[in-house]
């Protein structure tokens, strides 16, 4: 009689590796991590932004002179004793671009923060609700984003007077829209799919789905968006101080700093413009690079 | 079969695709995971050859491969690949550019994405002419040919549609014509049926078998159903982890398979009638190895029941079976050992209590003004413990019936749906949680009813203690039996979906329906994302379940064999109604209503069983303008005219338990199908002026 072997009618579970499922799950966070880190383009960013916040946080304990009162002859040209000269009132350009990286860092990652914040909520709910709610919301997100950001802003400062804390919501709240739209779409696609319906079926209410099923889900465009929307912050922050109605002086802002200087180009005294104005751009580039990576890795 | 028929072309001295040990690895963050691993294999001019595997194991890549159309991460390694003699592996990129144009082609598995939707037909067959130098007006003649070619019946009007407005059969039948328009001599079809309806695919398959005659071309095929293979090919290729392990005539091989894989792949498959009753389907155990593992000796060796020593230290030499049959097996002399798993007890028909009735539901969606009803009073019942299989192509409303049932759509007014005989309410949400507790649904596609951020455990959880309204630790220990009548491991349940392989996450899936301890189960294409091995796993879970907790299970599958395996009853639907409704015996003996006769005359046969095959004309009519009478008789080939287009017949009981909705009495159906079995049916109308007439929404029999 031949030996037989009945294969069993279910299949074997999987075998076990040995490794647990807590490092199993941090193992792919680090992955992710590890290949954020494999690219130049985040390294650089994260490296630029680094030192900002480092010349924030230490201040004048390394800056060269102090940037606020010592003054020097005015408008003199970069040399060894000032490697970025000295702006019209004397004071060292290079200690004043170290320390202007204050309020924007400050005032920008809140801003975002705030407009991501409403945006997602706004996207949750036109995405999910859909009909009247979705009508009635869309029409006031497309009347705001028909606005452009910078008018309305500049209005509502005057009108309400500069102070870093209006700054926050004004620019906060004119991203919202933007943010809404993007995460309306995404909220639209994932509704679509069966986890939502088993949901339903089970008896969950809108409110769970939304923000324990769906919310999770839509969670990697929203972390985009809030980078993409911090470079955003920092240039209009910028743009408000240098047209007079954000940070008020003596504040090093970098903003602030170009609009008080820019005059002076026509004199040749380049100086005091150009190394703030650099000191944006590689702000915003930073940013922008760190946003580029994550959606890119995100996205894979 | 016809496929008995297809003339064999007298060998010709050289292969038209010559595979020579390739060997090909794709580079995923620097490292080569090794894909291929050395595949041998010829495709004849005027043949065609199948390759076979589950997912993952590399037969995609082998027909890319074919036609140097591999991804920019792809290396390959090792071999050759000579098409008509000349190696394509050492061509530039010019040369395969003229390569493509003149000597191969392919036809892809989504015929709506290979077409531009932008351009109108016409223009897309015209520049597969254009581009071989043709004049414009020469290739304008010819792309009409082409397309009459595929029985295209009214070549100039489908070419000024664009592919949005050709159903999915039309737009296969223009994507072959394009492929074809250079006369390849390599003619690759990946999954060219896959999301095709068994009537429509039937067609498809033999309208390649008629041009592949009269073109004398070499054939690669890739499909998952093995059935379509058995149709189509002259010989097949079994593959595994990235080689061929077994090779031979398709019928041979299907016959008398001689690898333990291969034998494990045919014996998952529900055929030749088997059901649940009778015993459970054989399961391959295991899963694939992981692309880019090494595998030292004999690929199977993981999952293989007979492999011992031998199979872990030799890698298996090719052993010559005869007819031109290989296998890679040293064990070959042992496959007698691997028997079908022993029969369970238990699943006598016995008819539990009435759970469900519907009668009168009628659902009409309301889309731009004009009304589509795609539901028509329909009136069916289901028992305790019992499976109901509902069939019927694309469009004939199985979903929206499920969907209705289990109060996703609310049906039209009128509609009476009762559990254990108390009325639901319309929608879900209205009905309180036991209800919503007796009723849950397994869904087609795991990926997508997995909450990608829960793990399984969350997912679990939250359906117990929302069904239950049981509490801490409870929870915890009706998950756990959850998990273990799933066979889901503790480590599984930790794991986000994206962690699990596609039969894992259908498990999840069907544990999360069961978490209630549900009356009814609403499975919808349970298994046809899924792999035959873990299909046959999945449908052995089911019907171990439904054995334990005497859960009654509405079936929607388009694969009959599913369908046969579990299914004690089966209501056949078309347009929203109700042809046919009877035991599962009854069904697939007959007598049987026209459609189902021809739905089930359609099915690609593993086992190539000579079987007359119905060609239903055309296709399935909108549902916005069913035809009038018997909305099935545009394309029924028993039409009686006069009489089928004027009045509907009612459905009525033919016989005990058996309803049907024709005018032919039951007796002459019985005497007419046993008939057909030696007779060809005459169409009554040419397919596509129906199906013209229908997209235009006209009656085409007035």
């Amino acid at each position: 009689m031949v030996e037989s072997i009945a294969p069993s009618p279910l299949p074997a579970p999987v075998t076990t590796p040995t490794t647990s499922t807590i490092s199993e799950r941090a193992q792919a966070r680090r992955e992710l991590l590890r290949v954020l880190f494999r690219r130049p383009s985040f390294l650089i960013g994260v490296a630029v932004i680094l030192v900002w916040v480092l010349c924030a946080i230490l201040g004048e304990r390394i800056t060269p002179y102090d940037p606020f009162n010592a003054f020097f002859k005015g408008h003199t040209p970069p040399s060894i004793d000032h490697l970025f000269g000295t702006d019209r009132l004397g004071r060292d350009v290079l200690s004043r671009v170290m320390v202007g990286s204050r309020d924007v860092l400050i005032v920008a990652p809140l801003a975002a923060l705030l407009g991501v914040a409403v945006g997602t909520f706004l996207g949750l709910v036109m995405g999910y609700y859909r009909g009247f709610v979705d009508d009635v919301l869309s029409r006031v997100v497309e009347a705001f984003l028909a606005l452009p950001v910078i008018l309305v802003a500049l209005l509502t400062l005057v009108v309400l007077g500069s102070s870093s804390v209006v700054v926050v919501f004004v620019v906060g709240l004119l991203f919202a829209p933007i943010v809404a739209r993007t995460v309306r779409s995404a909220v639209l696609s994932e509704r679509q799919l069966d986890y939502v319906t088993a949901a339903k079926l089970r008896g969950e209410s809108g409110l769970f789905i939304l923000s324990r099923e769906i919310f999770p889900n839509v969670l990697g465009p929203t972390v985009v968006e809030l980078t993409v929307r911090f470079g955003y912050a920092i240039f209009t922050v910028a743009t408000l101080s240098f047209l007079g109605v954000g940070l008020q002086p003596p504040s090093p802002d970098w903003g602030l700093s170009v609009s008080q200087e820019y005059a002076n180009m026509v004199a040749g005294i380049w100086w005091p413009t150009l190394f703030p104005a650099l000191a944006i751009a590689s702000t915003v580039i930073a940013v922008n690079l760190i946003a580029d990576s994550l959606q890119s890795v995100l996205n894979e | 079969m016809t496929a008995a028929v297809a003339p064999k072309v007298e060998s010709p001295t050289q292969a038209a695709l010559r595979v020579e040990d390739l060997s090909l690895s794709y580079v995923v963050r620097g490292i080569p995971r090794p894909v291929l691993r050395g595949v041998t294999f010829e495709v004849k001019a005027g043949e065609s050859y199948g390759l076979v595997g589950e997912s993952g194991c590399g037969k995609s890549t082998t027909a890319y491969a074919a036609v140097r159309y591999l991804p920019r991460n792809a290396v390959i390694t090792g071999g050759r690949i000579l098409v008509d003699g000349d190696d394509i592996t050492k061509m530039n990129a010019e040369q395969v550019r003229r390569f493509r144009m003149l000597h191969a082609s392919m036809v892809y598995q989504d015929p709506g994405a290979a077409l531009n939707p932008t351009t109108k037909v016409g223009p897309q067959v015209v520049e597969a002419f254009t581009v071989l130098g043709q004049s414009k007006r020469v290739a304008e003649e010819n792309a009409l040919k082409a397309l009459r070619r595929v029985q295209i019946a009214d070549p100039e009007r489908v070419a000024q549609r664009y592919p949005h407005q050709l159903s999915g059969g039309m737009q296969q039948r223009v994507v072959i014509a394009i492929a074809l328009a250079s006369d390849p001599k390599l003619l690759v079809l990946d999954e060219p049926t896959t999301g095709l309806d068994a009537t429509v695919e039937a067609s498809v398959l033999d309208l390649v078998r008629t041009l592949q005659a009269e073109t004398n071309a070499a054939v690669l095929l890739i499909a998952h159903n093995l059935g379509v293979i058995r149709t189509l090919c002259d010989r097949v290729g079994v593959m595994y982890a990235g080689k061929i392990v077994e090779e031979g005539d398709a019928a041979t091989v299907f016959e008398n398979p001689q690898h333990p894989y291969t034998l494990g792949l045919l014996r998952s498959l529900p055929r030749r009638g088997i059901r649940k009753s009778q015993r459970p389907l054989s399961t391959i155990p295991g899963n694939l190895p992981q692309i880019g593992t090494p595998l030292p000796t004999c690929v199977f060796v993981d999952r293989c029941p007979l492999a011992d020593e031998l199979c872990r230290t030799v890698e298996p030499p090719i052993v010559e079976v005869g007819q031109g049959q290989w296998t890679r097996c040293h064990h070959r002399d042992r496959l007698g050992q691997l028997v079908e798993p022993p029969p369970v007890a238990g699943h006598e028909a016995i008819l539990g209590d009435l759970n469900l009735t519907l009668s009168n539901v009628s659902k009409t969606f309301h889309q731009s003004g004009h009304d589509v009803p795609a539901l028509v009073k329909v009136s069916l019942d289901l028992h305790d413990g019992e499976t109901l299989g509902l069939v019927g192509e694309s469009g004939s409303g199985k979903s929206t019936l499920a969907k209705t049932i289990l109060g996703i759509e609310s049906p039209d007014a009128g509609a009476d749906i009762e559990l254990d005989e108390h009325a639901l309410a319309a929608k879900s949400a209205g009905r309180p949680t036991a209800d919503k507790r007796s009723m849950q649904m397994v869904f087609q596609n795991p990926d997508s009813a997995l909450n990608r951020g829960w793990t399984g455990r969350q997912i679990l959880a939250r359906s117990v203690s929302k069904l239950t309204g049981l509490r801490g630790k409870a929870v915890s220990e009706r998950v756990d039996k959850l998990a273990a009548d799933l066979r889901l491991t503790q480590r599984h349940l930790d794991l986000k979906p994206r962690q699990l392989s596609g039969g894992l996450k259908q498990r999840l899936a069907i544990a999360r329906a069961f978490a209630g301890d549900p009356r009814i189960v609403v499975a919808d294409e349970p298994t046809s994302a899924l792999d035959v091995s873990v299909q046959a796993a999945i449908l052995n879970l089911l019907s171990e379940l439904q054995l334990r907790s005497k859960t009654s299970y509405l079936l929607i599958s388009h694969d009959l064999g599913v369908v046969r395996y579990l299914a004690d009853r089966i209501a056949v639907m078309y347009l929203g109604r109700i042809m046919e409704v009877g035991s599962s015996e009854t069904i697939f003996t007959g007598p049987n209503h026209p459609y189902t006769e021809a739905l089930l005359s359609a099915v690609p046969n593993v086992d190539g069983e000579d079987r007359h095959r119905i060609l239903l004309s055309g296709e399935i009519p909108s549902p916005a303008n069913p035809p009038t009478g018997c909305v099935f008789n545009t394309r029924c080939p028993r039409v009686i005219r006069g009489l089928c287009e004027v009045t509907e017949p009612p459905l009525v009981e033919v016989e005990p338990g058996h309803l049907m909705s024709c005018h032919i009495p039951v007796d002459e159906l019985r005497r007419l199908q046993t008939k057909a079995q030696r007779e060809d049916l005459v169409l009554t109308t040419p397919p596509e002026s129906i199906e013209a007439a229908a997209a235009q929404g006209v009656d085409p029999l007035p």
